[in-house]
């Protein structure tokens, strides 16, 4: 069951949560809605639900090719897990996953009560909750819950699976395992799925494809490789992870940061236009010596070597601060130490021309900075 | 660190209480003035009720309440209750229903005047209904050409009530429902359930205990009105005197023995609305807990 969705727009009284979204999800396709807060995933997903209802004017929602915008919520075959799971407090587990089974109208098409049973067991042995049938809500933990969630959606076997942040309420440990758990779940049973995060590495690991969400816009769509390699905009390379920015221009194709000077075809015109070049924090090399190309001379101000890669804070001759993630290898062959001078080497880089002051909170400068020499 | 204990007295191992409680004698003298007033204001009248009720002999304390104008009062006070007590139910939940789950014009219109009839003094509250339906009142005329009574009949004692006990249950409700939040309901509907079903299956299971509350305050409240009830009910003995009104008369009539037994029966009423008040408390109590 494919889905596509034309031209959404939604307000919330002056509030702009959708901007003419446009959407589409292949067949057994599992799909990442990422965003911060108030980038409207949440509300997209709910009008795909029919929780919500999108704008007068708005494109169709279409399920399959068939337009499901005026099927009321129950009529459209969607399975919804929320953050919070909203599992029927009063009800044992066997009930919550019966209880889409037992209210189906009309009443006349109602599975009986053995073959209702017997879909219970098969669901509970499905998300692994075996033993748990007599169980009430609140003698589960989180993650337990969020199976029995899911397996209440299966029973009434839905054509779409929508997830609202799925593993936002859980604890880090929990959160990592469930999200492998759900990825394998996905590759058997190929149900075509929604899911919304803010949280960029659960996109990436779990997703086939992650569809960006800034202020209401789609901002790029892409699998979790091309989203972290091939930013289109500064918005979506300081989203997906830390980054390092730094600030200089263009002019006739080449780019000029700091000491720095990079060829940049892109721009060839003579007027100078501010630029900024984004570093992430492992494709920035320390070098105890300034080598031929280009560089940055920083004093280390911190090491932090627990993790699995060192840390390394510097401060630039400007006096900002230069984030490095370098192996624990090259640390101590550099014999790096705190408060010692020593060459950043950009290995790889993305140069915008947008203002990352529209988009990322910084102190915006309304004048070029002049060459260094 | 000690701090906190350094100026007060020592406190005994195994102390049960925190070190940010209050010194024990300082303890000890709030509970005692609370005990104090609790007696003298509530213990002590209630225990003079029973006391001249049983003064003269349980013979005239069967009399007085056996006595066919009281027996009248306790007949109407509870038809009334069990009148004006399920259709306020009803209400109360259609209102919290919607105010919780919704947002629509005039919603915090509908709020405000779930409150009113807390503010309104209740006298205003039966006085209204002179104003709308007595003889020299608006419907007046009209209901006089249909021979309808709604003043100085059962009526407008039961629209009276209905007023003054409105907002018991919705306000018992909303606050619980909007803790719950919709995120249930809306989880019946995506698994197709209907809007009846959602509301059986779902809402009221989880609103009972507050409901049953609701319903209890409700109707302890219907049963002890006497401010608007005696504005419209005429106090035709025997036909329109509820228990409350009916204890007012026999005190007028210097007949005490009579009229504190009758107010025993309500007092009695009153005793068992907190202990199941008190029951329901602790059953809510360790659903929470669970």
């Amino acid at each position: 069951m494919s889905i596509e969705v034309k031209n959404i727009s939604k307000t919330f009284g002056g509030f702009v949560a959708l901007d003419d979204v446009s959407l589409n999800v292949a067949t057994g396709e599992l799909v990442a809605l990422l965003g911060p807060s108030g980038s409207g995933k949440t509300t997209l997903l709910r009008i795909i639900a029919g929780l919500e209802i999108p704008d007068p004017g708005s494109g169709p929602i279409l399920f399959h090719e068939e337009n499901v915008a005026g099927q009321r919520v129950g009529e459209r075959g969607v399975g919804f897990v929320f953050q919070h799971y909203a599992l029927f407090r009063h009800m044992t587990v066997h009930e919550n996953i019966a209880f889409g089974m037992r209210v189906q109208r009309p009443r006349t098409q109602r599975p009986s009560r053995d073959t209702i049973r017997r879909k219970v067991d098969e669901l509970i042995k499905l998300v692994q909750l075996d033993g748990m049938a007599r169980r009430f809500p609140n003698q589960l933990s989180g993650g337990q819950r969020q199976r029995v969630a899911l397996a209440r959606v299966l029973a009434i076997e839905p054509k779409v699976l929508l997830l609202d942040e799925p593993f936002g309420a859980l604890d880090a440990k929990v959160r990592k395992e469930l999200r492998r758990w759900l990825r394998r779940f996905h590759d058997d049973i190929k149900l075509t799925s929604v899911f919304v995060t803010h949280d960029q590495e659960e996109a990436m690991e779990v997703a086939d494809r992650v569809v960006v969400m800034n202020e209401g816009q789609i901002v790029q769509v892409g699998t979790p490789d091309e989203i972290f390699h091939q930013p289109q905009s500064n918005f979506v390379m300081s989203f997906m992870g830390s980054v390092n920015i730094f600030r200089g221009y263009v002019e006739e194709g080449k780019a000029y940061i700091g000491p720095m000077e990079f060829d940049y075809p892109e721009y060839r015109d003579s007027e100078r236009k501010l630029a900024h070049l984004f570093v992430r924090p492992y494709q920035l090399d320390i070098e105890t010596e300034a080598g031929s190309g280009n560089s940055l001379k920083a004093r280390v101000s911190r090491i932090h070597s627990g993790g699995g890669q060192v840390k390394v804070d510097l401060i630039s001759q400007t006096g900002e601060p230069i984030y490095v993630e370098i192996s624990h290898q090259c640390c101590s062959m550099l014999g790096l130490e705190k408060g010692g001078e020593v060459f950043v080497v950009p290995r790889e880089m993305k140069i915008f021309l947008d203002d990352p002051a529209e988009q990322i909170p910084q102190a915006p400068e309304a004048e070029l900075p002049a060459p260094v020499d | 660190m000690r701090t906190t204990e350094e100026a007060s007295e020592r406190r005994p191992a195994g102390d049960p209480f925190k070190s940010t409680a209050e010194p024990r004698a300082v303890r000890w003298t709030l509970i005692a003035v609370a005990l104090l007033f609790l007696g003298l204001f509530l213990l002590l009248p209630l225990l003079a009720v029973f006391v001249y009720a049983l003064g003269s002999g349980l013979g005239l304390y069967f009399d007085a309440i056996a006595e066919p104008e009281a027996l009248a009062a306790i007949v109407l006070t509870l038809v009334t209750a069990a009148i004006a007590v399920p259709l306020n139910t009803i209400f109360g939940i259609a209102a919290s229903w919607a105010i919780a789950k919704f947002n629509f014009v005039g919603r915090n219109i509908l709020i405000t005047l779930i409150d009113l009839p807390f503010t309104v003094s209740p006298v205003i509250s039966g006085m209204i209904y002179i104003m709308l339906f007595g003889l020299h009142g608006w419907l007046g005329p009209w209901l006089a050409e249909h021979n309808i009574s709604i003043i100085f009949a059962l009526p407008g004692i039961v629209l009276a009530t209905m007023f003054v006990t409105f907002p018991f249950v919705a306000r018992e409700l909303i606050p619980l429902m909007q803790a719950q939040g919709s995120e249930e309901e809306e989880t019946s509907l995506l698994l197709g359930a209907g809007g009846w079903q959602t509301f059986w299956r779902i809402t009221m299971p989880n609103i009972k205990w507050g409901l049953l509350y609701g319903v209890i305050l409700c109707t302890a409240r219907s049963v002890g009105e006497f401010g608007a009830v005696s504005v419209v009910s005429g106090h035709i003995r025997g036909r329109t005197t509820t228990m409350t009104l009916h204890v007012e008369i026999l005190y007028n009539e210097y007949n005490f023995t009579a009229s504190f037994a009758v107010a025993s029966l309500l007092t009695l009423l009153a005793l068992m609305t907190l202990i199941i008040k008190g029951f329901l408390e602790w059953r809510t109590h360790r659903e929470k807990e669970m």
